[in-house]
């Protein structure tokens, strides 16, 4: 190493430190010490006792609540992901048809995605309420039927949170726009001159530019959907009813941790759900080399 | 082209029947928020309110009640219902369910009175504030300094290093929630805000990412000139970088901000008294311990998320611009 790689070498560390110190103690210490908890019973008061795989052990044959906290999870995510996807590409594909008051739109369906959490739940908590919310009101003005329980009713609570997190696709939304922005215009001029139509000027110039934005998006929506807590803790009280309906994985380690002080157990439920995102995430990520397309950059 | 225009037409109609479907919870929220008690909850049969609805006094301030066909001023109910009316000069007494509020259209700002004194509210703000400036404070400042690092300076396992960076964003929070919490908890931090604001002073991965897409746009040449005339690397990130920045220095501050005003999870975990509470935690408290108070719940909601809306129109373009920066070239 010359005296200038060596400089080079302190500075870089030298700046960097803040975050190498941060990732040993706040990541890469706690990232072991799960490990650790996880093949223990630990309560924080007292030191954890090891236990083997006890824990995995009951997780996988003992305790049919983990059964339902994934189920619920991936009920959500399987429908939520795409639906948020197709709902947010939907939006922004009719805010670039060069509609008049477009920044007006833009901000209307931005908006809700960055409402405090805690309040769009206890708003849509209202909303959805069976005798006197907004939803069910209307239909009864409009339609003369009476609507669901939505989130008192253990069939219709899933989709109550489903149909709420369509409210929220704001930010995908405005990263789908600066996509459509960066899809070179020449490309629908030769496509023109080859007389394609509007709608095979989506399927093959618009769909395959945006595929790299479609899996930025699809990525981030999984690993929040999976985690998915602050809104069903809310508007059930951090129950997770009615009947387990809105049990989430996330909220069933939180209940774990924090109610039952199982700390042990809620580790390795942690690193059940980490293995399940890693899985996800890599799934989509290997079968993007068949659909994602990526122009010379 | 006609295709296009009837296209177009299509499009906005589509737009305008969509924001309104959009924009229908906030006005009902906002409209809840300003009515009556008794209109909260329309009688069975009657299609929802929309226009707020308030109560009538008199001139020495006294609620107006109908009772028995006759409007009276109301002095007031015991805590049983048990009412106080003002009759031809005499005072008669009369049970919850024999008189009736007079109503008018208008703002009925008591919910928000209610709810200011069910809350916490000032010292609710207070701690919410300290919380959201001291965390925006260490993320800016420690992850700008990365990113000078990672964009700046060529040191050899850089982009191993940022790799790794990059990695620990995919990490789920419940894998270290509870080591920290433990760690936290034998410090005897605990019931304190420093669990919520430390490690936000050692770089967030994200506005480290952010950054340094950001510095590696400053043209070389720049920081080549600065050491030629014997600037030390800290003096060029300080007089050059960080000035050059300040758009993107912004937007980092921006979203944090945002993130830590709603943040719940952490508060709910390591604030234990009421007087620590953030807004988010002391909402959710609220709502949980008076359920169907909807008046004064959707007034703080209100209030909650007025800040957010304002922050939203003042830095609109910066807004926009940071979440296209963010989703781009990920």
């Amino acid at each position: 190493m010359t005296k200038w790689e060596r400089r080079q070498l302190r500075n870089g560390l030298l700046f960097a430190s803040p975050w190498i110190i941060g990732f040993c103690c706040f990541a890469l210490y706690p990232l072991v010490m799960s490990i650790y908890y996880s093949f223990t019973a630990f309560n924080v008061v007292q030191p954890p006792v090891w236990i083997g795989l006890a824990n995995y052990q009951e997780l996988f044959f003992e305790d049919p609540l983990f059964w339902t906290a994934l189920y619920n999870t991936l009920y959500f995510t399987v429908f939520s992901v795409p639906l948020a996807l197709m709902f947010s590409l939907t939006l922004a594909l009719l805010l670039n048809q060069k509609v008049p008051f477009m920044s007006v739109f833009r901000t209307v369906f931005f908006l809700p995605s960055i409402v405090p959490i805690v309040a769009s739940a206890v708003l849509w908590l209202w909303v959805l309420n069976p005798d006197s919310g907004l939803i069910n009101s209307l239909l009864r003005q409009w339609l003369g039927i009476e609507g669901p329980g939505w989130m008192a009713d253990a069939r219709w609570s899933k989709p109550s949170l489903i149909l709420m997190s369509m409210w929220s696709v704001g930010g995908a939304m405005v990263i789908f726009l600066a996509g459509l922005a960066d899809v070179p215009q020449t490309l629908y001029e030769v496509a023109e001159l080859d007389g394609a139509g509007p709608v095979k000027k989506f399927l093959h110039v618009t769909l395959p530019m945006l595929t790299p934005t479609i899996l930025f998006n699809m990525v981030m929506g999984l690993i929040m959907a999976f985690q998915y807590f602050t809104q069903v803790y809310v508007m059930t009280g951090g129950s997770g009813t009615p009947l387990d309906s809105t049990m989430f994985y996330a909220l069933y380690l939180y209940r774990n941790s924090f109610y039952y002080l199982r700390m042990g157990y809620a580790s390795a439920m942690a690193w059940m759900l980490f293995i399940v995102i890693l899985g996800a995430t890599l799934g989509v990520l290997y079968s993007s080399k068949k659909w994602v397309f990526y122009h010379g950059d | 082209m006609a295709t296009s225009r009837t296209h177009r037409i299509i499009a906005m109609t589509v737009l305008v029947v969509l924001s309104i479907t959009f924009i229908m919870p906030f006005v009902w929220m906002l409209s809840t928020s300003f009515k009556h008690e008794a209109m909260i909850f329309p009688p069975p049969g009657e299609p929802p309110r929309w226009l707020p609805i308030t109560d009538v006094h008199d001139d020495e301030g006294r609620q107006l009640v109908r009772y028995q066909g006759q409007v009276v001023p109301d002095m007031g109910a015991d805590e049983y219902g048990l009412h106080q009316l003002l009759v031809d000069g005499e005072i008669v007494t009369a049970w919850n369910h024999e008189v009736e509020a007079v109503l008018r259209t208008g703002l009925h700002w008591d919910n928000y009175r209610r709810a200011f004194e069910m809350m916490d509210f000032w010292q609710n703000l207070r701690n919410t504030l300290f919380v959201c400036f001291s965390a925006v404070l260490g993320t800016v400042l420690s992850s700008a300094l990365v990113a000078y690092s990672f964009a700046r300076i060529p040191w050899r396992g850089r982009d191993v290093v940022f790799v790794l960076v990059l990695a620990t964003m995919m990490l789920p929070y419940q894998v270290t929630l509870i080591p920290l919490f433990s760690v936290y908890s034998r410090l005897g931090w605990v019931g304190t805000f420093k669990p919520l604001i430390v490690l936000y002073w050692f770089g967030v991965p994200f506005y480290i990412f952010l950054l340094r897409q950001f510095f590696k746009g400053i043209p070389e040449d720049l920081s080549a000139a600065a050491r030629i005339d014997g600037c030390s690397e800290f003096g060029i990130f300080a007089r050059i970088v960080v000035p050059l920045s300040k758009p993107a220095l912004a937007t980092a501050a921006l979203f944090m901000f945002l993130f830590q005003w709603g943040d719940f999870l952490n508060p709910l975990i390591y604030l234990q008294d009421h007087s620590q509470y953030t807004l988010a935690v002391a909402l959710q408290q609220f709502q949980s311990q008076h359920e169907s108070a909807w008046g004064p719940l959707m007034a703080m909601g209100t209030v909650i998320t007025l800040p957010v809306i304002l922050l939203f129109f003042l830095t609109q373009r910066t807004f926009i611009q940071g979440i296209a920066l963010s989703g781009l070239k990920g």
